[in-house]
């Protein structure tokens, strides 16, 4: 089990790793948790949340993003990296405009629970408050720009499976914002459809079908019933990769 | 009711040759006749480029330069280096607004003129500067601006302003190795042919020459590293993106040098097998262009570039220039080939390193002005002729921007090892207070640490040395360059993108008497959030001035705060700014005055 040549430290425990892993498939496939945000397994890594921060040989990388070989010494939840990724979270929730107790997307958001999960109690950065669209032409799909944390799944979900390009990025720096592929801007007048892949990989309520936020009740959503720890292994050890 | 498509623009395509890869390219042109880019511009274009229409938004959002809204006739951009301030630039640029009867951010409103402020233009030598549609202007005085306003409310075309105004200087004060010896056209790639290619990669390696544009690494290395990769196509991309501010060697050089830099380049071809190379100029060195152009030029009719380079079958090389947009990131190597591909520049996951993933995901070898024309040199004159000056750890010599409070602000040629002392004292730095080499992603020096060694092992600089006087406010320092980091921060990776600005607030309050003890502590936790899980450098050095600051001044910082316990983190008389604007007051009555302790 613990044959030093395909094997890595986590945490001082020895971790199977095999050829062309990431350290966070690896970590995730035996039975470790690293939070994740603009991460989807079924996309490319993209390394831009920075919330799987962890130490590889005593250098902070994403976990994500960066392959892991057998005699490598990962640091995960040491009290550093633990306040890191807190602190991590804090700046998302104070760069938009997040009221969770309204928010639709309470109970399915992958912010709140790893918020949660993280233990971050208060945003202690003063929010940022922006000013940020809401673009409700769209009949059947509400996009709530206040709640966006800028993780491209949509850009590369409608890029990639849906080869429809609907969003983009634009801006820079703390004006980056989301936008839609259309030249009035707004998202009635692309050809978004209720099936498109972009529509269900958005992690927070940024991206919503209409009349569907409170079909399930609160206290019997996503990361009610089953922790977001829990969902994110489960679904590792469906799906191993 | 719709926005006019640029008249221009199936000219403009068809000289780029419709290809995306030119997108930046051509939203200059579209710049040029335009001023502005339209959205049914952006439309046609993504049409006839293929692109998709979001993305050629995202592009046209990304780079300072473009800008999607009218921004009047002419756009006058003050330089926002520190340097700049110190001299005078804000007050000048009121001096401009007021004679020209413009609030300065806002078009005028006859749609003539629009002023504001962009990231260090590279003049520093001869600072205060600004930007006029792109063109720069140095040494501004009063009297200057005053020929400037006049141009201007008399409508007179740039074409027609009087050409002394766009005169940039030259100040070589020092020159050593590499600058005075003579390398003449083709004389270090003949060199190269008759000691052979590997010979010339050996002699490379044993010069041990490192990047000049700041991380360091082995030139030799990374060119043997690119000739390995697989592959037929190979690409030679020099770094002239040249941000950094304070910086304004690679200017000097390609002003004066171009001819080493272009064989330095020709040389990597060589040795590494590359058919195409770009030269990637920052905007704001415009008018560095027509003389790039025309020593391409001047090389393909002397067979030094082109076809079959020294009458030598199947030795096909060229260069194409490209210009940024407005976008300091864009000198991370990574996004700089992103921008070279027509893209917004967000710098890329590494690995694969440009060497075997690099533009068009081919091989490439990227490097800085400075560390090709050393490579020319090098050829020509051998390792044995570099290493004899330098430190073991640093060889050769390293071209220096000096700007500030000196006597003879402009470019020197010191041998690494040097101390900043010598330069300070040869450049005639007087009272000197404290030091920003290698520009605000580098680090503060007090006047303390004064005989410390430029190195790569000690204070290693990518080119610039600010020097700061007794009279200087280092708080003021370190929140401009703060301000620079939140403005150029790409926006993708969480730390940087919210953390720059968080800095920035922080200073502001800091610096206007409004800060605690509470923000202090608040810089401290965001520069090691930055520091440790940012993307790329940007993110991870944009916190070093507040980190050096607090470390080597803090009793300055502690003695602005306006207080030590209490957290006021509203300022009410800055809520009371939107009612004053409003109202159109700013009389002593419509601010709430707090006296600080
Ligand atoms: C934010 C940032 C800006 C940079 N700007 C420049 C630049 O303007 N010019 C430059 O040569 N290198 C710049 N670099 C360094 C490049 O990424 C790269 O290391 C260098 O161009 C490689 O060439 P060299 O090995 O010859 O130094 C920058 C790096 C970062 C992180
Ligand atoms: S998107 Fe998530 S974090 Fe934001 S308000 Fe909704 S539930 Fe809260
Ligand atoms: S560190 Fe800053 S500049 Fe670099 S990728 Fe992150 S946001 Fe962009």
């Amino acid at each position: 089990m613990s044959d030093p040549k395909n094997t890595f430290s986590l945490d001082g425990h020895e971790v199977p790793v095999t050829a062309g892993q990431t350290i966070l498939q690896a970590a995730e496939a035996s039975g470790s948790w690293i939070p994740t945000l603009c991460h989807h397994p079924e996309f490319e890594p993209h390394g831009s949340c920075r919330v799987c921060t962890v130490k590889l040989n005593g250098r902070t990388v994403s976990a994500c993003t960066t392959p892991v070989r057998a005699g490598d010494v990962v640091e995960l939840d040491t009290e550093e990296l633990k306040g890191l990724r807190q602190n991590l979270v804090q700046f998302l929730f104070t760069e938009g405009n997040h009221f969770c107790p309204s928010c639709e997307q309470s109970g399915d958001c992958r912010l709140q629970a790893v918020g949660y999960a993280l233990g971050v109690t208060g945003g202690h950065y003063n929010p940022l408050f922006p000013s940020r669209r809401v673009d409700a032409s769209h009949p059947d799909v509400l996009l709530e720009l206040n709640r966006c944390i800028l993780c491209e799944l949509c850009v590369r979900a409608s890029a990639q499976v849906d080869k429809k390009d609907i969003f983009a990025l634009s801006g820079r720096g703390i004006d980056k914002q989301l936008v839609v592929n259309a030249e009035s801007g707004r998202l009635a007048d692309t050809n978004l459809a209720l099936s498109d892949k972009a529509l269900s990989v958005c992690p927070v309520g940024a991206i919503l079908k209409k009349r569907q936020g409170f079909l399930v009740p609160i206290g019997k959503r996503t990361y009610d019933e089953r922790s977001i720890r829990e969902r994110d292994l489960d679904r590792a050890k469906e799906d191993p990769q | 009711m719709s926005d006019p498509i640029c008249r221009d623009l199936s000219d403009i395509l068809r000289r780029h040759h419709q290809d995306p890869t030119r997108l930046i390219q051509i939203l200059h042109d579209v710049m040029a006749v335009e001023g502005w880019i339209s959205k049914t511009t952006i439309t046609e274009l993504s049409r006839a480029l293929g692109l998709p229409r979001g993305q050629v938004e995202g592009v046209v959002g990304f780079y300072s330069f473009f800008l999607p809204e009218p921004s009047g006739q002419f756009r006058v951009l003050f330089s926002d280096n520190i340097t700049d301030e110190h001299q005078g630039s804000r007050a000048l640029l009121r001096t401009l607004a007021e004679a020209l009867e413009v609030e300065p951010g806002q078009v005028r409103a006859d749609g003539r003129v629009k002023i504001g402020l962009t990231s260090c233009t590279g003049l520093c030598d001869q600072g205060p500067a600004l930007l006029v549609k792109g063109r720069a202007i140095g040494r501004l005085t009063p009297e200057r601006l005053s020929v400037i306003a006049g141009l201007i409310e008399s409508n007179t075309p740039i074409e027609q302003w009087p050409p002394d105004l766009f005169h940039v200087e030259s100040h070589f004060w020092r020159r050593d190795l590499l600058l005075s010896t003579p390398c003449d056209p083709g004389a270090a790639m003949r060199a190269l042919e008759a000691r052979g290619s590997a010979a010339t990669m050996a002699e490379l390696g044993r010069s041990d020459l490192r990047g000049r544009g700041g991380a360091g690494f082995n030139t030799a290395a990374k060119w043997t590293a690119c000739a390995a990769a697989p592959g037929p196509e190979r690409y030679i991309v020099c770094n002239a993106d040249e941000g950094e501010p304070g910086t304004f060697k690679d200017r000097e050089l390609l002003a004066h040098y171009a001819h080493q830099v272009i064989e330095g380049m020709t040389i990597a071809a060589r040795l590494v097998s590359a058919q195409r190379g770009f030269l990637y100029l920052r905007a704001e060195y415009q008018f560095l262009i027509a003389p790039l152009l025309a020593a391409f030029a001047e090389r393909r009719s002397q067979g030094l570039l082109g076809p079959n380079i020294l009458g030598i079958s199947g030795f096909d090389f060229d260069i194409e220039l490209h210009l940024g947009a407005g976008a300091y990131v864009c000198g991370e190597e990574s996004a700089l080939l992103e921008s070279l591909e027509g893209k917004r520049g967000i710098p890329r996951n590494r690995p694969p390193y440009p060497v075997t993933h690099g533009y068009l995901n081919k091989p490439t070898v990227l490097n800085n002005v400075e560390t090709f024309l050393a490579a020319a040199q090098i050829a020509l004159h051998g390792a044995e002729w570099f290493c004899a000056v330098g430190t073991p750890k640093s060889r050769g010599t390293k071209i220096l921007s000096v700007a500030g409070d000196v006597e003879r602000p402009g470019t020197y040629e010191f041998p690494f090892g040097t101390t900043i002392r010598a330069i300070l004292d040869e450049a005639g730095a007087k009272g000197v207070q404290a030091v920003q080499v290698s520009g605000p992603a580098g680090m503060l020096l007090s006047a303390s640490e004064l005989d410390r060694k430029l190195a790569f092992e000690d204070v290693p600089s990518a080119g610039s040395v600010m020097a700061f006087d007794q009279s200087r406010d280092l708080l003021g320092v370190t929140q401009n360059f703060v301000r620079f980091f939140a403005h150029e921060s790409c926006g993708f990776c969480t730390p940087c993108r919210v953390g720059t600005t968080l800095n920035r607030q922080r200073m502001d309050r800091i610096v206007s008497g409004h800060g605690t003890r509470h923000d202090v502590e608040d810089l401290e936790s965001v520069a090691r959030l930055m520091r440790a899980s940012s993307h790329c450098g940007l993110g991870h050095f944009a916190a070093n001035p507040v980190v050096d600051l607090l470390r080597k001044f803090r009793p300055k910082v502690d003695r602005r705060l306006a207080s030590l316990e209490v957290l006021p983190s509203f300022d009410l008389d800055a809520a009371l700014g939107p009612a004053r604007e409003l109202t159109g007051r700013d009389d002593a009555g419509a601010h709430l005055s707090e006296e600080g302790p």
